[in-house]
């Protein structure tokens, strides 16, 4: 009963709103795991004020506070929330009931002008599983479907309260090789001939708005009462180099990815495929590029590491899934990492973003394989905090326990890369959050299968 | 950003049966699961053979036997293909390779019930397809090893990261009786009958609720519901068993081998209520169901399939993916435990197959932290013995126990951690991958020439 009016009491907090008051946490004798790529530091202390760290580091160097200690059981870990990059979450209810699900959009008009940040369900199911999982942060986007442009993804927070959206149109992401390809009407040519055009065309599309050629009010021409017709619909007198082939939303879309205002996300596989895309660059010098899924990338680690441009890295994927991905191999991130890649891990390559600690884990594992290239515990960390958070542009607040960062706090009931790891609290900007959703209340309710007084459906 | 494929349609693949045995011998006595052919023989034999092997001693390891037993600083003997004895450290070694196992652990080849592997094989190329005859919803004639190709990469990948030695491979879940399934030994092989497990069972699969409904409803056939669902299949039952075998038949010789208790029906199932309607049908008509596979909502009726001893073949943690995965919990393995029914966990998946032992430890803590602790000893039968029971070759393997198939795994660490890999994998005896020597890898045929030839992977 207790537990079933924490949730009604968690419930209440959702729909308030009032924002929910930050807690001042401080904790000592507990495993602290910044995420910055350091070691886990053994009998670490914690301390949150007004939402935000003040101090992550070893016990002995903890300020003095008036805060009263939060007990911590032996073998409790505390770390920054999980950043998942890239997600879907508030997108979709049920993969294959196509009502609920927003992720795909292949009938649309629009590409480049999807933007995910209006339809972010703060209340989805998937977010409140994945807040209880320790996910914080992520980015969320819509796939490409209707073209090679998937649309403009929203960093979010997982916190159970209206604002889910901290930064809208934070990117844009493309689908090169063999997906974007087939979406580009079956050659990868015609790929790089579309990602080109609307390039071209988004940085001739002026500030002011104007197609290139025409008159941004053009004159009008008398049709009665009727609303007059544009010109630009009907009578284009333009040359050729006034071909357009976007709407003027995608185009308007593009115009921060052409100046290098918001960072392009690539999907592209096959190591040819990421050399063309870093090559891009020499026609459109502003791009901010980030690499996505990059199953050959250590094969041109050293070009990408060059380059400058993160990877959001697929993190086990192994297997020959297309021919894009012959070279695939779990090693793929220790090499780029070797090589000096700043390398995130893809949680869109998951059956669930929630095994994004399992996938880190994994490459821990591998360095232990004679052969294999994996992370330190450290490195593995930090590709699923304080690199994603980088990439996400919110490397500054969140991904990493340091003074001024968010209060985004896990408790683990151990070590956070293992299987089986779980929070057992968790706090966004030093706000507490709910734990509870569709699956923990199925758990309560079937902890047993008594029904001897009442049938289950009574059981809540 | 890719998906794992649930579900797929594919390319036909049509066997011709057109032989017949010209007798009339009495139904009741046929081996209706391998049917003699005009060779005298039965067709697609396995032709497998175990590889030499060293008679090997692993010494000073932690041993779970798979059947639910660990046994600190243990000893396992294995010669000519056969475990000999298990025990503790006075194990006598002498005629032995002995192999310092200190601060490993072994167990059991690990079982993969639900695969895809060779009739959903990588490249996933349309051209690869093979792993749904959806051209029918009933096509209990077709046999998942005619789509098998033994090629498949992700053969190896189960063998060196998951330390899979044997699998199941299923047909697809487009039909409500999808076809034959065939088990196989994980060791690579020119053909699948190279492959095949000897004296394995044949399995049957079947499958209920959304996929059928939905891709022949979207025909414009039946089924279109989940009535409609069961309707067809007890009219096929009924018509299976009023079959005499007087002219051959293939679809209803596989259904007279499940009437009869020789092949075992392994039934995808989602939903609780849908599970509980399958078992009565199953008594109705005279069969068995083995095991549910997916599962999801297994652990609201885990006393049903208990009673019923249906085995559920089940994921950690996929959910979400479609309506009848919406109720997917962490805790189903541990919740059908506590009711003392059986576990598999199960892959479905070219991925998760090479971590069948991290997906068992995932559902064994969501457990822990209810207070329902279930021994590393037990979970490590979740993805061997029990596994092997449902597929009916747990009197040749899943277990280490003497006159048992050496199928065995040496870990570099503790199993259930997401830190250990397999160290070293015997099949029969024969040590077939080895992760301190590079060339004891199997590589595919695909992949030579290939960029990443005999990587680590």
């Amino acid at each position: 009963m207790k537990r079933a009016l924490a949730f009604a009491a968690g419930l209440l907090a959702c729909t308030s709103a009032l924002p929910a008051a930050a807690q001042n946490i401080a904790m000592t004798g507990v495993t602290v795991a910044t995420g910055d790529g350091s070691d886990p530091i053994e009998n670490g202390a914690v301390v949150v004020e007004n939402g935000r760290v003040v101090y992550a580091g070893p016990a002995a160097g903890m300020p003095q506070t008036a805060m009263p200690l939060m007990e911590a059981a032996p073998g409790t870990w505390v770390t920054p929330g999980l950043v998942a990059t890239v997600t879907n979450l508030g997108l979709w209810d049920v993969g294959a009931v196509s009502e609920s699900n927003d992720i795909r959009a292949s009938g649309s008009p629009f590409s480049a002008a999807l933007d995910a940040a209006p339809i972010v369900n703060p209340a989805s199911q998937h977010i409140a599983i994945h807040r209880a999982a320790g996910v914080t942060r992520a980015a969320t986007v819509t796939s490409a479907s209707s073209s090679i442009f998937g649309g403009q993804g929203a960093i979010i927070d997982l916190g159970a309260d209206p604002q889910a959206v901290t930064r809208a149109r934070a990117f844009q992401i493309v689908s090169l090789g063999e997906s974007g390809a087939r979406l580009a009407g079956g050659s990868r040519a015609s790929a790089h001939a579309l990602l080109r055009n609307a390039l071209r065309e988004a940085s001739e599309f002026g500030s002011d708005a104007r197609i290139p050629g025409i008159r941004s009010r053009p004159a009008e021409q008398g049709v009665g009462d009727d609303v007059p017709l544009d010109p630009r619909l009907v009578d284009n007198r333009a040359g050729r180099g006034d071909d357009v082939l976007l709407s003027r939303f995608d185009a308007a879309a593009l115009v921060p990815v052409v100046r290098g205002e918001q960072p392009l996300y690539v999907m592209v596989e096959r190591a040819s495929d990421i050399r063309s895309v870093l090559a891009l660059r020499q026609e459109f010098a502003n791009l901010d590029l980030v690499l996505v899924g990059a199953s050959e990338g250590w094969l041109v680690a050293r070009d990408i590491a060059a380059a400058g441009v993160p990877v959001i890295a697929d993190g086990l994927d192994d297997l020959p899934q297309g021919f894009e991905e012959l070279a695939a191999t779990q090693s793929n991130i220790g090499r780029m990492v070797k090589a000096g890649v700043t390398v995130a891990i893809n949680a869109a390559a998951m059956e669930n973003p929630r095994n994004l600690n399992q996938y880190a884990g994994n490459l821990v594992a591998l360095s232990r394989i004679p052969g294999a290239d994996g992370l330190s515990w450290g490195q593995a960390f930090a590709s699923i905090t304080s690199v994603p958070a980088r990439i996400s542009g919110i490397g500054d607040r969140a991904g990493v326990l340091a003074p001024g960062a968010a209060g985004d706090i896990v408790i683990w009931d151990g070590d956070p890369l293992e299987v089986g790891a779980m929070p057992t609290r968790v706090y966004i900007d030093g706000v507490e959050q709910p734990l509870e959703n569709h699956q923990s209340r199925l758990r309560d309710r079937y902890r047993d299968l008594d029904e001897s007084d009442l049938p289950k459906a009574y059981d809540w | 950003m890719k998906r794992y494929a649930l579900f797929a349609c594919a390319a036909a693949f049509a066997m011709a049966g057109c032989s017949t045995t010209g007798s009339a011998d009495d139904a009741s006595d046929r081996d209706w699961t391998a049917p003699v052919g005009e060779d005298g023989n039965a067709p697609f034999s396995s032709t497998y053979e175990r590889y030499p092997g060293r008679p090997t001693a692993l010494v000073g390891a932690t041993v779970y036997d798979g059947a639910g037993n660990r046994i600190d600083n243990g000893t396992v003997l294995f010669r000519d293909g056969e475990v000999v004895g298990v025990g503790d450290a006075s194990l006598d070694t002498s005629g032995y390779d002995v192999l310092d196992g200190s601060g490993k652990f072994v167990t059991p080849g690990i079982i993969d019930i639900h695969s895809h592997l060779g009739d959903y094989p990588t490249p996933s190329v349309d051209a690869h397809s093979d792993g749904n005859e959806a051209t029918s919803p009933t096509t209990p004639e077709v046999w998942a090893e005619h789509s098998v190709w033994p090629q498949d990469p992700g053969f190896t990948r189960a063998l060196a990261n998951g330390g899979v030695t044997a699998l199941q491979i299923l047909p697809g879940s487009a039909n409500l009786m999808g076809g034959r399934s065939v088990t196989l030994k994980n060791v690579p092989a020119r053909t699948v009958q190279g492959m095949k497990f000897p004296g394995a069972p044949y399995g049957f699969k079947m499958a209920c609720g959304e996929n059928p409904k939905r891709v022949y409803g979207n025909r414009g056939r039946m089924p279109s519901t989940r009535m409609g669902n069961f309707a067809v299949n007890r009219q096929t039952w009924l018509d299976a068993r009023a079959y005499d075998g007087k002219k051959r038949d293939l679809a209803k010789e596989t259904l007279k081998g499940v009437l009869d208790g020789e092949i075992l029906v392994h039934n995808h199932c989602y939903r609780a209520d849908e599970m509980a309607l399958v078992m009565d049908m199953a008594k109705e008509m005279g069969y068995k169901v083995s095991a549910f596979h997916h599962a999801v909502e297994a652990y609201k009726i885990g006393d049903l399939l208990r009673e019923n001893d249906v085995c559920s073949a089940i994921w950690a943690d996929w959910y979400g993916f479609k309506m009848e995965s919406y109720d997917g919990i962490l805790e189903n393995a541990a919740f059908l435990q506590r009711e003392g029914a059986c576990v598999v966990i199960h892959s479905d998946s070219a991925q998760d197959i090479q971590r069948l032992n991290q997906e068992a430890a995932k559902a064994q803590a969501a457990g822990r932290r209810l207070g329902i602790d279930i021994s590393d000893a037990t979970v490590i039968g979740w993805i061997t013995l029990n596994a092997a029971k449902a597929m009916g070759i747990d009197d040749m393997t899943g277990s280490l126990e003497p006159g048992k198939m050496a199928d065995v795994v040496l870990w570099n660490g503790d199993p259930l951690s997401v830190y250990s890999r397999p160290e070293k994998v015997w099949v029969d005896g024969a040590l077939m991958y080895d992760a301190l020597d590079r060339k004891r890898r199997p590589v595919s045929d695909f992949e030579l020439g290939q960029p990443g030839e005999g990587d680590v992977k």
